[in-house]
């Protein structure tokens, strides 16, 4: 029976008097990769940001690892090491070097050894082809390599969910690519389990085994990754669908 | 008998004395910043807090500090703590006191606004790799806004130095004061001493001040 990472039941969302997010419920299985599809404003954002804290939610159940979360979580310094988090601007932080970025969470979070924490580090780096640049300055790096780093700062905190949050937007096309292979290996290869925010309907069609459609802060369809593409059960999602084509 | 104006300034011990009185305006100055910036750093970092009243408190603090004239808080200091505190100290540490205080009022301000400059974006992604609150702002904050308010910390240090050319008001012996007794002792030998005196002061005030700006004016290039 595959394990529980994730469940969302009946979260409301409102700022001030305005609701943004209306009774979201989901699950998400130990390895599965869910895409959040849906038009600018639809509320994206907002949900993925919910689910590691950075917004309250007014009303619902979150439960992580069998678990509930209540919206105000004294606990979420200790969660969000479980729950990495990249963001569509990077935010690496511009006084330190690409090693201590990565190396602030395991150290000064996480308590661990510097050794053994720089030799992950840099094996990390070596993945993502930065191994070269360890000890560089953020601003030297191209928008593509600081969201490589991103992630490895990110995966140095061994997270068991990975939330991505339109993390190729602001990138160059070219640079695009080599982000998403970096992702895609990540579940092959990591079989990670993660929430991806995306305007790439071609990366989500492939990577995604699930994409929730969300128009005005509801999920309007919950359908496997290929059969959305193919057959979008609501005719909002299949015009949303062919205004993102050619 | 041919006088040399520049003679004013090494007869006796005149060079050592206003050097001395340099030392008595700088370590003055220096010792009103170390106390202001350690007060300010405090007080700024409580003026970015939730709470009201603290916030108001401070900012009282600050315009209060701001408007009054220089002279006017050293006389406060000199002539009222005295008598209605009963605060006895010498002159030359009421004036590190008044100093300090209004630094720490200026770089209170310089600290809120540099920690609230720094983007909401890396405090987010700080908490997002799990820091709690007081890591968040010891490694993430800090660092930038200590960065962003150097230059603006630099010019306060300049001013206070500057500044400090009001003490001979409350009888300091600082260099202003000196320079102006060799003035008054030597009227009749060098008629045209003061020229000299404070030609040597121009020079003094600087050769202190002009680093000073010069790093600011590179850090503020630097950061643009």
């Amino acid at each position: 029976m595959p394990e529980q990472i994730l469940k969302i039941d009946k979260l409301n969302k409102y700022y001030g008097q305005h609701q943004v997010l209306y009774d979201i419920s989901f699950e998400i299985q130990k390895g599965e990769v869910v895409a959040l599809l849906g038009p600018s404003g639809s509320g994206k954002s907002t949900l993925i940001r919910c689910l590691n804290g950075l917004e309250q939610f007014q009303s619902g159940f979150l439960f992580f690892g069998g678990k509930q979360i209540t919206p105000q979580e004294k606990n979420w310094p200790q969660l969000r090491q479980k729950i990495g988090m990249v963001f569509q601007s990077y935010d690496l932080f511009p006084n330190l070097s690409v090693l201590d970025n990565i190396l602030l969470g395991p150290l000064k979070v996480q308590k661990r050894q510097r050794a053994e924490a720089t030799a992950e580090a840099l094996k990390l780096l070596q993945r993502v082809g930065l191994e070269k640049y360890a000890e560089v300055y953020p601003r030297q790096l191209s928008g593509g390599q600081k969201q490589r780093v991103a992630i490895v700062r990110a995966l140095a905190l061994h997270p068991e969910l990975m939330l991505f949050d339109e993390v190729t937007a602001s990138l160059d096309p070219e640079m695009v690519r080599g982000i998403l292979e970096i992702i895609r290996e990540l579940s092959e290869r990591d079989n990670m389990t993660m929430i991806i925010v995306t305007h790439e309907m071609n990366f989500a069609a492939q990577i995604a085994d699930r994409i929730l459609f969300l128009e005005e802060g509801r999920i309007l369809e919950q359908t496997p990754g290929k059969e959305f593409f193919q057959h979008a059960k609501t005719q909002r999602a299949r015009e949303f669908l062919e205004s993102m084509t050619f | 008998m041919v006088h040399l104006g520049t003679n004013i300034l090494f007869a006796g011990n005149n060079f050592v004395r206003l050097l001395e009185g340099l030392w008595t305006t700088v370590w003055i100055a220096i010792c009103a910043l170390i106390i202001g910036l350690i007060l300010g750093t405090g007080l700024g970092i409580l003026r970015t807090s939730k709470n009201r009243p603290v916030r108001i408190l401070l900012r009282l603090y600050l315009e209060f500090f701001r408007i009054v004239p220089s002279v006017v808080l050293l006389f406060l200091f000199y002539y009222i703590l005295p008598r209605q505190l009963n605060l006895n100290l010498p002159a030359e540490q009421m004036a590190v006191l008044a100093f300090a205080l209004w630094v720490a009022a200026e770089f209170s301000d310089i600290v809120r606004g540099a920690l609230i400059s720094v983007p909401q974006h890396q405090k987010e992604s700080g908490l997002a790799l799990g820091l709690n609150g007081w890591q968040l702002f010891r490694y993430v904050l800090l660092p930038q806004a200590l960065v962003l308010e150097l230059p603006a910390t630099i010019n306060l240090a300049t001013r206070v130095v500057k500044t400090t050319s009001l003490l001979m008001l409350i009888s300091v012996m600082d260099v202003i004061n000196i320079g102006q007794q060799i003035i008054e002792a030597n009227r009749q030998t060098y008629p045209n001493g003061i020229f000299w005196i404070y030609g040597i002061i121009f020079l003094f005030y600087f050769i202190v001040d002009y680093p000073l700006s010069l790093w600011a004016r590179r850090l503020a290039a630097k950061q643009h």
